[in-house]
């Protein structure tokens, strides 16, 4: 794994105040795997980089990592992978992307991610299982 | 004896330092008790111990010590003989010298010093060579704080104990004294230190003695602890207060007239700081100090503190006067502390030096001043307000003065009340015996406010002194006093002085001067003494003018408040002082005025302003009372419910006006029976009647037994002979056409009946009611008819009613079990119309009898089965309440009526009926019983009305309940949802059953009932996660079902796929709450055997 830290000093931001909304599930609530603070906080996903449409029933979401050459993009994408797979009724395509521009090796993570074999193959890993279910807890409380 | 080793052991470890602090302790505590026990002499104990108590060791010589002093404290109460504590206190007496082991020795000496004199005492002579000792080894200001509070109680001790002892050493004792004291400042220490200090003075009482040499140099060194300041915190010395140092050195202050040249200048000079406390404190010495020193030597100081008392006064008093009625009567002290104790201090002194103070009152340039300038303001308003704090303050000083004595009351009239009539112009129509001035031209130099303020602290003070001691009016009668004759002659003339005060006051409509004509009147009004201060014209010119207030100016609200009060006040004076002279006067002119009030329909004033007045004028006085009571119920047709609604309240208030209650109740009676028709107006009698019960209610509850007894009996006959039927007949009939009969009663009988059955209500348990069995009767007729009222009075009536027969029974009464008998048969009557076999033996049988005849018997008479059940609730009340066992045929009652009653508007009724009793602290034995029976019903006949009845009794038990019995009532649960589940107007009921079960859900011992059953609760709820109807019913089942994947895995697991198929289906669900639920349960149920969502 990782030593040290990659980005050590992030800028955090303000949550955003949300009234209660009747769209789908949104991951507000996924902490980074690096720092204590969600991913809203740290500006990775925002409201407005998710896109639902319910007829079509497909969802893509954008993120951005804090640095360019951040490596825990891939997790992080897994992470939001489970848990809209776990919240999400299974009629919902999914699609999950690095912002454009925003990640050294963009091109590559967006193949990683949106491979239902090696999300598959990463959910059987043990270890990876376990930091995500760590990650996506607080989301469940 | 105890083994010496062993005793040893116990001193080694006492006094070896380094065992630890309890150890050492309970060493001691082993040593005391083999002492008090006799297993050991003080001798032996002493010789064991030689070598510590000799050791040139400091710190083992110390604890040594130490410890025999300890060992004594604990022996305070055992006898010891003299030579033992002779030879112990020489040996603690040598021992004050050896400042290294000072503690011991001082402990030792105080525990000796303070045997009581049963266990034998330590000898004068011994004490006194303690005390030469102690002067000559100690320095106590160079010890620590613990060891100067042990030496300042051992000095403590020798005075109070050994006086005769230490006197003796004179001199050298207060300087040594002296010479402890100074400098100290610990708070514990100080107090010893004052107290020490006190009883010294107290020790050396003549003059002459030795103490006069150091007077000086003792009050010196107290000095400067005046005024005590105090900086410890408050959480550091919890156990000494300011207060309590204050106190203490007071005392010591006053101990001796020595004091007097040294502490009077340093007390007045502190009076006029700056420090509030120390001013307050100030005041407070001088009060002690001056009545200690007695009237010779405060004399000598008298000047100097009248000034600095004066301006204390002066600077101290609010200059805002009160013109509120809470202020017109009472005590009037000034709020300000330092100023009642001024006054106080004020008054001492005029007592104690009466006439050389007079004289300076009496000379006082500034209160001459305020007499000059009094008359430049007419208003009280106009007056500067530095100005009107003098005058509040002249006013007050008056007050005191005049109050102080008989003298001092003389000389202000003489000096003052002149004065002040010379101001007001009245004096010149008083010489002259017959006023020759024309009254307009001496109403507006009558109206000088200030002058009548003045006049009324003066005169006040006066009523106030009288009142205080009626002896010395009847002692001084004779005497010729010239207040006395002042305040005849001035009283009438005052008296006009008021009332113009008054009369202005329409002109200018200020507070000040209603209040000033309000008060003057009322304290002339009140002096004591029937006519002999006050003519009998003057008092009722006093009372005429009131209640010619009250009769017109209510729309000055001040006024009119402020002449009610003063009437009030006036007429609780009377009855208070038994001026039976008086009383006429006070009964013609105010009382039966002001209840003609009652009756003035286009009088003018607002109604709710008569009733207050009635109501208050009512409170002052008993034989009032009485009289307001009766010209209330003659007003009772004039304005039937106000009336009552004050009467309520006013009986809530009143106690002990139990004669006046019983003529109360008994005349509302009288009225009903004589009266054959009510001309109250349609709309109001609801509320009239409803208060009238309640006064009823409220009267006869306030009433003992002897007079409730003739209350029901007086009631009793009225119904009797009123209702329109013969009560005897009741029982004869077996079977009546109540369908019929509804409502042909008039209104009359609903009256006589509800204030019967208020009466009923509001009895005690003992007394008697007769006829019980025809009146059971009745009530049940009544709440056939939607009485509610007779039905609590039967609900009460079967809480109260013997269970045994008593002696003197009659064949009309009756015991609880008859009564129940009555009550039953009566009811079951209804639901067999046509059925004329023995009711009672169906009562026996529930289960057996067929329930479908029930059923069917209801046909059309809903409304008189919902008069039936509630009649049924309050009567299962009051046997609940009892703990009665009956209450359990009601509870079968209530089943089969539920059972009989298939419409959907019986609802209403049962949670009506289940409110009632499971409030009640239903016991679960009727829960269980609930249960059984539905099982039995619902086993029968598969019908919603069914469900839903159950469902409302499971809903509205405490969970608590539900708890204690989840293993039956869970499939009625489960029934009861999935059978509600099929229409839209059970949802909220649905919803409630669910909510049941979630509670269940939530607690340990319902999760185990549960998990018996859990595949029919699975069933069952993943059915309800896709109710339709309600969201929260969905999200609800969600929950329920997050909560099961917590039970044991073995259980569950064969239920896995079944809900995640569900839970699937429900992450689509329209409504995002139940969305976010599904989540959760999603997870929690996928998380049960592997992470992954496949299965």
């Amino acid at each position: 794994m990782v030593s040290g830290l990659i980005n050590a000093n992030p800028t955090v931001y303000e949550k955003k105040e949300r009234r209660v909304r009747n769209e789908s599930a949104v991951p507000d609530e996924y902490a980074d795997p690096e720092h204590p603070y969600s991913l809203e906080e740290l500006k990775v996903i925002t409201e407005d980089a998710i896109e639902v449409d319910n007829e079509r029933s497909y969802v893509r979401v954008t993120f951005t990592p804090t640095v360019e050459h951040c490596s825990m993009a891939t997790v992080i994408g897994l992470c939001l992978r489970v848990k809209l797979m776990r919240s999400l009724p299974s009629r919902y395509k999914m699609d999950i992307r690095v912002a454009p521009g925003t990640h050294a090796t963009e091109a590559a993570v967006n193949k990683q991610l949106n491979d239902k074999e090696r999300v598959a193959a990463a959910l059987e890993n043990p270890n990876l299982l376990d930091m995500v279910d760590e990650c996506l807890a607080p989301s469940y409380a | 004896m105890a083994e010496p080793s062993q005793l040893s052991q116990y001193i080694e470890s006492f006094v070896d330092s380094s065992r630890s602090p309890t150890q050492q302790a309970a060493s001691l505590e082993a040593i005391a008790s083999l002492l008090k026990n006799n297993q050991l002499t003080i001798e032996t104990l002493v010789r064991e111990m030689e070598g510590y108590l000799t050791t040139v060791d400091n710190i083992i010589r110390a604890r040594g010590i130490l410890l025999l002093g300890e060992v004594l404290v604990r022996l305070a109460s055992k006898p010891l003989d003299d030579a033992t504590i002779h030879s112990l206190i020489g040996f603690f007496t040598d021992r004050l010298a050896d400042w290294r082991a000072l503690r011991g020795a001082l402990v030792g000496c105080l525990a000796l010093m303070r045997r009581k004199s049963s266990g034998g005492m330590v000898s004068g002579s011994d004490a006194k060579a303690v005390a030469e000792s102690y002067l000559q080894n100690l320095q106590v200001q160079s010890l620590g704080q613990y060891e100067r509070k042990l030496s300042f109680e051992l000095m403590e001790c020798l005075l109070e104990r050994y006086p005769n002892a230490v006197a003796s050493l004179g001199d050298t004792l207060i300087y040594g004294i002296c010479e402890s004291v100074d400098g100290e400042k610990d708070p514990h220490c100080l107090m010893l230190t004052f107290h020490i200090i006190e009883v010294l003075s107290r020790l050396f009482p003549d003059p002459s003695d030795a103490l006069a040499g150091f007077a000086h140099e003792l009050f010196e060194i107290l000095g400067c602890y005046f005024p005590i300041h105090f900086t410890h915190q408050k959480d550091e010395d919890m156990t000494i207060k300011r207060d309590d140092l204050a106190r203490a050195l007071m005392l010591a202050f006053s101990s001796t007239p020595l004091f007097e040249p040294y502490a009077i200048p340093l007390l007045l000079e502190k009076l006029s700081s700056s420090l509030p406390s120390a001013k307050l404190d100030s005041l407070r010495y001088l009060t002690d100090c001056t009545m200690k020193y007695g009237a010779d030597r405060t004399a000598k100081h008298i000047e100097a503190i009248w000034s600095s008392l004066k301006e204390a006064i002066f600077t101290s008093l609010d200059s805002v006067l009160l013109f509120t009625p809470e202020s017109l009567e009472g005590p009037d002290l000034p709020k300000n502390e330092f100023a009642a104790e001024a006054l106080s201090l004020l008054q001492k002194l005029i007592v104690q030096n009466t006439k050389l103070f007079l004289d300076l009152i009496v000379g006082d340039e500034d209160i001459s001043m305020i007499f000059n300038t009094i008359s430049d303001y007419k208003n009280y308003h106009e007056i500067p307000l530095e100005r009107k704090q003098r005058l509040n303050a002249v006013g007050r000083i008056l007050f005191t003065t005049a109050k102080a004595s008989q003298v001092s009351r003389n000389r202000v009239f003489e000096c003052f009340f002149s004065r002040l009539m010379d101001i007001l112009g009245l004096s010149a129509r008083n010489s002259s015996g017959q006023p020759y001035f024309d009254e307009s031209i001496l109403i507006s130099k009558r109206c000088n406010h200030g002058a009548l303020y003045l006049s009324i602290e003066i005169l006040s003070a006066c009523r106030d002194m009288i009142a205080s001691s009626e002896t010395i009016l009847a002692a001084t009668s004779h005497t010729e006093e010239t207040w006395k004759y002042l305040l005849q002659s001035f009283s009438p003339a005052l008296t006009m002085g008021f009332c113009s005060a008054f009369i202005c006051s329409s002109e200018g409509t200020h507070d000040a001067a209603t209040y000033i004509g309000v008060k003057g009147l009322l304290i002339l009004a009140t002096f004591p003494g029937g006519y002999s201060l006050i003519s009998k014209t003057v008092f009722e010119k006093i009372l005429v003018t009131f209640v010619s207030i009250i009769n017109e100016e209510y729309s000055k609200r001040l006024s009119w408040k402020l002449a009610l009060k003063a009437l009030v006040e006036i007429g609780s004076f009377i009855e208070r002082y038994h001026e039976s002279e008086k009383e006429p006067s006070y009964m013609d002119i105010v009382v039966e005025k002001i209840l003609s009030l009652a009756f003035v329909g286009d009088f003018g004033i607002p109604f709710p302003l008569r009733l207050e007045a009635l109501s208050d004028i009512g409170t002052s006085g008993r034989s009032y009372m009485l009289k307001v009571v009766q010209g209330l119920e003659e007003a009772i047709y004039a304005n039937l419910y106000e009336v009552y609604v004050c009467m309520a309240n006013k009986i809530h208030c009143e106690k002990g006006f139990e004669e006046v209650l019983l003529q109360f109740a008994i005349n509302i009676w009288n009225q009903i029976e004589n009266s054959t028709h009510f001309n109250a107006s349609q709309t109001n009698k609801k509320g009239v009647l409803d208060v009238m019960m309640k006064a009823m209610k409220l009267a006869v509850a306030n009433c003992s037994e002897e007079k409730q007894n003739i209350i029901v009996q007086k009631s009793y006959n009225i119904l009797s002979s009123s209702i329109s039927f013969p009560l005897e007949e009741l029982l004869l009939q077996e079977r009546f056409q109540i369908a019929q009969e509804v409502d042909n009663n008039s209104s009359r009988d609903e009256w006589v009946l509800s204030l019967f059955a208020a009466v009923t209500i509001a009895v005690h348990p003992q007394t008697h009611i007769p006829n019980t069995r025809s009146i059971v009767s009745l009530f049940m007729r009544t709440l056939l008819k939607g009485n509610i009222v007779a039905a609590q009075a039967l609900g009460s009536m079967v809480n109260k009613l013997d269970l045994k027969s008593t002696r003197g029974q009659t064949s009309s009464d009756c015991t609880l079990e008859e009564a129940m008998d009555i009550i039953l048969n009566l009811s079951l009557w209804i639901f067999e119309k046509n059925r004329s076999s023995s009711i009672q033996s169906k009562m026996i049988s529930v289960h057996d009898t067929g329930l479908n005849d029930l059923s069917n018997g209801v046909g059309s008479c809903t409304s008189l089965q919902i008069h039936a059940i509630l009649g049924l609730a309050w009567i299962g009340k009051g046997l609940l309440m009892r703990g009665h066992e009956k209450v359990n045929d009601i509870t079968m009652i209530f089943l089969r009526c539920l059972q009989s009653s298939g419409r959907a508007g019986i609802s209403h009724q049962e949670k009506s009926i289940s409110e009632n009793n499971y409030k009640l602290d239903l016991h679960s034995s009727v829960m269980k019983t609930a249960a059984d029976a539905f099982q039995i019903l619902i086993g029968d006949c598969e019908q919603s009305f069914l469900f839903r009845a159950s469902a409302h009794v499971v809903i509205d038990t405490p969970l608590i309940v539900v708890l204690s019995d989840t293993k039956k009532i869970i499939p009625m649960l489960l029934d009861g949802l999935s059978a509600l589940s099929n229409d839209v107007v059970d949802k909220d009921v649905l919803y409630s059953l669910l909510l049941v079960l979630s509670g269940i859900l939530m607690d340990k011992n319902g999760q185990e009932a549960v998990s018996d059953s859990a595949h029919t609760v699975i069933n069952c709820l993943v059915d309800l996660t896709r109710y339709p109807h309600m969201t929260l019913v969905r999200e609800t089942a969600m929950q329920c079902l997050i909560a099961i994947s917590g039970l044991s895995h073995a259980r569950i697991y064969p239920m896995r796929t079944q809900v995640l198929q569900a839970v699937i289906k429900a992450l689509d669900d329209p409504k995002r709450a139940v969305r976010r639920e599904a989540v959760r349960c999603r997870q929690a149920w996928a998380s049960i055997a592997s992470r992954s969502l496949h299965f």
